[in-house]
């Protein structure tokens, strides 16, 4: 696989406080990254080290190869971080053109990019009369002006209503689907599970995860059960070799599983007991809970 | 280099406030300089033409010109200082840099743009004068003309000199009017090293001497002010005026030296900080 950015040892101090420790992690061709993280766990930061406009403390870290200067990165990335910055008194295409000029593209390119994350219309109207969604729109397209080999997007659904995160979403998704990496830092774990492949987690700047979403969530999933014969059912699972724990709340029993096993085994085993089930639903942790697991736990 | 120009002149004439203050910077030292050339009647009562006091004459009105038209860089700086400011303030300074701008061309752009605008209010003044001059003076010998021209060259060093001066402190504090008020704390400051100096060194011409060497003195110093002068022209018998106010070419590899620094201390400080 191709590496794109790798990430090596790398640590950054603002005096005392350690915003990044010690994270190593590469980003490969193809896929989506997310990079999770509770509000401060130095996302961000990492993401404007590799940008080029924190300086890392100690640790090093290269684009695609190795071989290309950071400025010459750059002008094959795309990046929005935190909020859309554009010079307020400039129009959308006035702001995209001095992107061109800075990233050394073609301005035919703004047409085409106006309209895939359809703001063609509203070329011609300042940056200051723009609503939030549209602002972070504009900041996608103009990410996307170089046709990037890569797009690093910080939380780009904040504070955006649920119709711009859709929107937002959907560009994201289609833009992966043409084979653009992306890299997209969120504290929003439902967006990082709906979009992203692969995941790193962060926590007070160490890395607590990196690998696969799908096995990240690693476990084989629950059931939760009800039955009117409540302490049977409670002592059958509490002496079966599948179930790793067995947790009661009030009439609800949840059974974690620590081998795979159907609802409809399952349900077989317990008409065999002679115990029939008022209540059988088979669940996977979301991310979620893996999430809050990963970053209580340590 | 052609490019940074032009992005830094996008950034520029695009924004009405600074598009004015460019107009006002060029347009005002002419309209003033025209005005003083024509004959004003003062209905009647008298008529005031400077160019009867003979400082249109070359090649005196070179000083003359260069010394009055730099008061009107106030104007160009607080562009300088706005250009810098708004960067931070729109936080478009880290989305250049994302966008893949270095740090070095960011600062190259600013500094390449007051260059170009120097140079623009150089010409333009040397033109002007240059008509004005033909027109006015009582010599039009090839030779006499073009004397003294270096005092262009002076006003040019001593813009490019003030407005890194004025990059440097947009860059150091971040704010527009923060920049400006600096300026007028520089001022008192290089007075209080005056005054420093005259306690230690006992005597006025040495502490002038120091003075002499400090970031706004060394820009003012570069053309001398050209009253004393016209009044020496007056009355040539009184040598006890006599004052040496060519440009000295110390004078100017001070104001280059102050120049040089300002634009690598923006640069480092820009390198260092975290955006």
């Amino acid at each position: 696989m191709e590496p794109i950015l790798s990430l090596n040892n790398l640590t950054k101090k603002f005096g005392y406080l350690t915003a990044v420790k010690d994270l190593s992690f590469t980003i490969n061709k193809g896929n989506v990254y997310g990079i999770l993280g509770p509000n401060g766990s130095g996302k961000s930061t990492t993401l404007g080290i590799v940008l080029n406009v924190v300086n890392k403390t100690s640790g090093d870290f290269h684009w695609f190869d190795g071989n290309t200067s950071t400025h010459d990165a750059l002008k094959q990335v795309g990046a929005i971080i935190e909020r859309p910055n554009f010079y307020p008194y400039m129009t959308a295409e006035q702001n995209l053109k001095l992107v061109c000029k800075i990233k050394g593209v073609d301005e035919s390119k703004i047409a085409e990019k106006l309209e895939v994350v359809g703001l063609f219309d509203r070329k011609d109207h300042k940056f200051r009369t723009y609503s939030l969604g549209m602002k972070q729109r504009l900041a996608i397209a103009s990410a996307l002006l170089n046709d990037p080999e890569i797009l690093i997007l910080d939380e780009p659904t904040n504070g955006l209503d649920p119709q711009g995160i859709h929107q937002i979403r959907q560009i994201i998704k289609d833009i992966a689907k043409d084979g653009t990496t992306i890299l997209l830092a969120s504290h929003l774990l439902d967006e990082v599970e709906k979009v992203c492949s692969h995941v790193v987690v962060l926590r007070k700047g160490e890395k607590l995860y990196s690998g696969r979403v799908d096995e990240m969530i690693s476990s084989h999933g629950f059931f939760e059960l009800k039955s009117e014969k409540h302490d049977e059912l409670f002592n059958l699972l509490e002496t079966h070799e599948n179930f790793s724990n067995v947790k009661v709340e009030e009439d609800l029993i949840t059974a974690f599983l620590n081998e795979p096993m159907s609802a409809s085994d399952f349900n077989k085993l317990m008409f065999e007991k002679g115990i029939t089930l008022s209540h059988l639903v088979k669940r996977k942790e979301s991310l979620e809970e893996q999430f809050l697991q990963l970053t209580d736990d340590q | 280099m052609l490019r940074l120009i032009q992005l830094e002149l996008q950034k520029l004439w695009l924004n009405k406030v600074s598009r004015i203050l460019i107009f006002v910077s060029f347009i005002l030292p002419f309209t003033v300089l025209v005005l003083s050339s024509i004959k004003i009647n003062f209905f009647g009562f008298f008529t005031l033409e400077l160019g009867e006091l003979g400082i249109f004459n070359f090649p005196i009105i070179w000083h003359i010109t260069t010394f009055f038209a730099s008061y009107f860089k106030f104007f160009f700086a607080i562009v300088v200082v706005s250009m810098i400011g708004n960067e931070y303030s729109n936080k478009t300074l880290k989305q250049n840099l994302i966008d893949g701008l270095s740090k070095k061309e960011f600062i190259l752009s600013k500094f390449y743009t007051i260059v170009f605008f120097s140079i623009c209010a150089t010409v333009l003044i040397g033109l002007a004068t240059f008509l004005i001059g033909l027109y006015y003076s009582s010599y039009t010998e090839a030779a006499i003309i073009f004397r003294e021209v270096e005092f262009l060259l002076a006003y040019f060093v001593k813009l490019v000199g003030f407005f890194s001066l004025c990059l440097f402190f947009g860059m150091l504090l971040k704010r527009s009017a923060f920049a400006l008020g600096f300026l007028f704390v520089l001022y008192i400051f290089e007075w209080l090293i005056f005054w420093g100096a005259y306690e230690a060194l006992g005597s006025a011409d040495s502490a002038f001497k120091v003075k002499n060497l400090l970031p706004l003195e060394s820009m003012y110093k570069l053309i001398d002010q050209p009253i004393q002068r016209i009044v020496m022209t007056k009355f040539p018998e009184k040598t006890d005026i006599a004052y040496d106010y060519a440009v000295h070419w110390y004078e100017i590899a001070v104001v280059l030296g102050w120049t040089a620094l300002f634009i690598f201390l923006s640069y480092r400080l820009l390198k260092k900080r975290d955006l």
